[in-house]
């Protein structure tokens, strides 16, 4: 391609990138959603908190060799000030505008600023409450690590074009195969791998109907979805409830302490304390964000998920390259369901995804369709999880319910679908199947 | 499912295919051909097949038995066939007929009302999702719908207090109207952002989900003395009357989902409005071109669909049950899915599939407490049945049946963009 391109360039029309700026109306809209965040902080989190309380933030485990130690700010001014730069940034943004990529920024430090004035509030409950930052982000990247595989799922899959609603069923495969394998041979390894091949299985099942038979992907997502939960289900009840010590004990994985890196302060702990699964998604992670906009595999991905006709013209086989993404996607899927029992040594349960894949899917459109994207949703995800868990913990200065926070996920994806973050679009061909030419 | 895709397989069965000849050499020609009734037969024997081997394979004493395959593999097989059979015996008596049943034929037929309550909600949840279908849409937030329709419906029938008639009603028309904003506000975002509705529906399906959980824990819809989360118990005079003496227990329900049924057969096939629809869901530029709102047509389109959905939580908490729990929906919102594939988004052909699936429910129960085979299984049967509905080509090739080369699987594309 390059050759050509270089031999005549005349015939190569290139286009230079016009950064677009966003239309008076989206600004306002945007800025307008900011500076309302922005006063709610003020108000709502500043005003609203116990005047005088600090804030305190534990930063360090329990039983570490060196203590960092607490965080301590004075609750309401910091919420005020947070608000007021939100505030600040709503009106910037009215006024002269960001660009495409700064605004990616300012939403990032916009939700970093409400959560973090948010905690500081949450913090003035009663005086000198502490609240475990490090345990709260430990819980995040517990929480978000079936999540963020999940999304990965999504996002391999749906750049070839094919759209996964199945990622639930294929969790909860990997999630079940995991358990029952890793106790009938008390091997974690073993467990894994039954997960990796039960997701690619579901995996293989979508590929199968939604390229070779044309089925739509949507509706196949969620039948897959019901035939693994009635399968796991199934089985469970015949075989794994009667006999839970043979068949649903399953071992965990050890915690590896990555030497070096994990006695590093509040990153150690965080980031280099886990299981081989969580080490296994910082690889994924990094390796499909940078192979699916670096490497010939990954321009063909995309080139089949937005246009595969011209892949096809070209000499890219579009059927096999989603038949791959797909069936990869399963297995990351189920690691992800992995994690869920293997990573914790949590014995299986009916239904025991309980709706994470379709968080996972809401992480991918969130992220839209980027791998990055995807995780920083997931995360995002997994923090409302984590702060729920904690809010219970503390009293907050107003109750609040845990239904609400548990929507947020949620309300989030359906603001981010309805334009509110930008335009949100998904790979052209997503969910077309091809018939060839 | 779309308009062509139905039309498609029929025109291939009913006169492409059949030309002429005897009547033994038709009917032969005809249950080689795709018509969908075969495809359906078909499809439903490949369950029951998958199912079977399921019941083998987990089946404690088969397994025992199968140690000693090699020695007498007549006693695996024997063994086998045991589970299997009285496991679909099991099913088959708990929804149709019960030969054990004590107190004569009344009692014996008692499995059929169980599978007319089973089939209710089923019935109006294919419906909606159908009716969505029929316009283009996913409707996969019957869930949510369903579980905003119980809520009205309950909070009107446990809080307010009028007289009897009257107040089934109203708490039927809340219901609708609670179901009908949940959808509505899916084909508004669609209407107005274009924000795909099965991303939207799947996410009003949750926050639905913790909306109900929040309202349990509120004094005034929580039933009070009780440290459950359970709602009020609805008054009597907005309960969906029996239709027949104890112990049936089948309830007026039927009744409204049955009309509902025809309602939308009329709107679909009589009306103006369903015509639009439909035009909207076979071709949304064609539909535009010729001058039709198709934004106002998905609201009008899910705000039905939600009303439909909502008649289904009605169903279960004025006729079936008397107060809302946290799983009010009991799954019906996922498997109104495939009830409304199974019969092709048609709404007297989604009537028989929801009587199909709801005598599979009803016989699972039957089946769970009679020989342990876990109701799961029920699941299984559901989701291979729409499965292979869904690839006609796929039992094609299993069956080696004869029809036209991929049948319409174009219109049935459709991506988040779409």
């Amino acid at each position: 391609m390059s050759a050509v391109r270089e031999q005549e360039p005349s015939l190569v029309e290139t286009h230079e990138v016009v950064e677009v700026p966003a239309s008076r109306k989206s600004r306002l809209i945007s800025g307008s959603v900011l500076i309302v965040v922005g006063l709610l902080c003020v108000l709502g989190l500043g005003v609203g908190s116990h005047a005088g309380y600090d804030a305190k933030f534990g930063l360090s485990p329990t039983g570490a060799t060196i203590k960092v130690p607490a965080l301590v700010v004075p609750a309401r001014i910091v919420a005020i000030v947070l608000g007021l730069l939100i505030v600040a940034l709503g009106v910037w943004r009215i006024s002269r505008g960001f660009s495409r990529h700064t605004m990616r920024w300012v939403v990032a430090i916009t939700i970093v600023a409400a959560v973090f004035s948010f905690l500081c509030w949450a913090c003035t409950g009663s005086k000198g409450t502490t609240l475990d930052l490090l345990g709260l982000l430990q819980q995040t990247i517990f929480l978000a690590v079936p999540l963020i595989l999940g999304a990965l799922a999504g996002v391999l899959c749906e750049r070839s074009g094919v759209i996964n609603v199945a990622i639930e069923g294929q969790m909860l495969a990997g999630a079940f195969a995991g358990a029952l394998f890793g106790s009938l041979t008390h091997n974690a390894g073993v467990g894994v791998f039954a997960s990796l091949i039960a997701g690619g299985l579901i995996g293989a099942l979508l590929a199968v109907f939604a390229i070779r038979y044309l089925v739509n992907q949507v509706v196949l997502g969620v039948v897959i979805n019901l035939l693994a939960l009635g399968l796991t289900g199934y089985v469970y009840d015949a075989v794994m409830a009667n006999d839970q010590n043979t068949y649903n004990t399953p071992p965990g994985l050890h915690v590896i302490n990555i030497p070096g890196l994990s006695d590093i302060p509040i990153i150690g702990p965080l980031l280099f304390q886990q299981n081989l699964i969580v080490y296994a998604m910082y690889v994924l992670i990094a390796v499909i964000d940078v192979a699916l906009f670096r490497s010939r595999w990954g321009l063909r991905t995309r080139a089949v998920g937005e246009h595969p006709k011209a892949a096809d013209t070209v000499g890219i086989n579009v059927r096999r390259t989603r038949y791959v993404n797909v069936i990869i996607g399963g297995l990351v899927a189920g690691l992800g369901g992995a994690s869920l029992t293997l990573g914790s040594a949590l014995p299986f349960g009916k239904n025991m995804t309980n709706g994470k894949g379709f968080i996972a899917l809401a992480a991918v459109i969130f992220g839209r369709w980027s791998p990055r994207g995807a995780v920083g949703a997931a995360l995002l995800f997994g923090f409302a999880d984590a702060l729920q868990n904690v809010l219970s913990f503390i009293g907050t200065p107003v109750s609040i319910p845990s239904q609400i926070l548990a929507m947020l996920p949620y309300l989030a994806t359906i603001l981010a679908v309805a334009g509110l973050v930008g335009r949100v679009r998904a790979p052209a061909a997503d969910g077309e199947p091809y018939v060839g030419r | 499912m779309s308009e062509p895709q139905g039309s498609d397989l029929m025109t291939t069965s009913s006169s492409g295919q059949l030309p002429g000849g005897s009547g033994v050499a038709v009917s032969l020609r005809w249950l080689r051909s795709t018509h969908p009734i075969v495809v359906t037969v078909l499809a439903f024997v490949v369950s029951v097949i998958v199912g079977g081997l399921l019941i083998v394979v987990t089946d404690s004493p088969t397994r025992k038995a199968a140690r000693y395959f090699f020695a007498s593999p007549g006693t695996t097989f024997a063994k086998g066939w045991d589970a299997v059979s009285s496991a679909y015996v099991a099913l088959v008596e708990g929804s149709i007929f019960d030969l054990h049943a004590h107190g004569g034929l009344w009692q014996g037929l008692n499995p059929l009302s169980d599978t007319m309550l089973n089939a209710t909600p089923l019935i109006l949840a294919g419906l909606a999702v159908g009716l969505a279908f029929r316009t283009g849409l996913f409707n996969i937030g019957v869930q949510g719908q369903l579980i905003m329709g119980a809520v009205f419906a309950g909070y009107v029938g446990f809080a307010w207090r009028l007289p009897i008639g009257v107040h089934l009603l109203v708490a039927l028309i809340a219901g609708m109207v609670g179901g009908a904003i949940w959808a509505g506000l899916a084909g508004w975002l669609k209407a107005r952002t274009g924000a795909h509705e099965v991303i939207t529906t799947i996410m009003l399906n949750y926050i639905a989900f913790y909306l109900l959980g929040y309202l349990l824990s509120l004094d005034g819809f929580k039933r009070s003395g009780s440290n459950q989360a359970i709602s009020r118990i609805v008054d009597s005079n907005a309960r969906l009357p029996k239709l027949f003496p104890a112990p049936w227990r089948v309830h007026a329900g039927l009744i409204v989902a049955l009309l509902a049924a025809g309602a939308v057969a009329w709107l679909l096939t009589r009306s103006r409005a369903g015509f639009q629809l439909r035009a909207v869901g076979a071709n949304q530029n064609a539909a535009r071109t010729a001058g039709m709102n198709v934004g106002r047509n998905y609201v009008i389109s899910m705000v039905i669909a939600g009303a439909l959905a909502g008649l289904a939580g009605c169903s279960q908490i004025l006729g079936t049950n008397s107060s809302i729990t946290q799983d009010i929906d009991a799954g019906i919102g996922f498997t109104g899915i495939t009830v409304a594939l199974l019969g092709r988004a048609d709404p007297w052909a989604t009537v028989l599939a929801g009587l199909l699936f709801g005598a599979l429910q009803a016989g699972g129960v039957a089946m769970q407490s009679r020989t342990g085979t876990p109701i799961d299984l029920v699941t299984v049967l559901q989701s291979i049945i729409v499965l292979f509905i869904a690839a006609p080509a796929l039992i094609r090739s299993v069956f080696r049946l004869r029809g036209a080369a991929d049948v319409g699987s174009q219109q049935l594309a459709k991506g988040w963009n779409g």
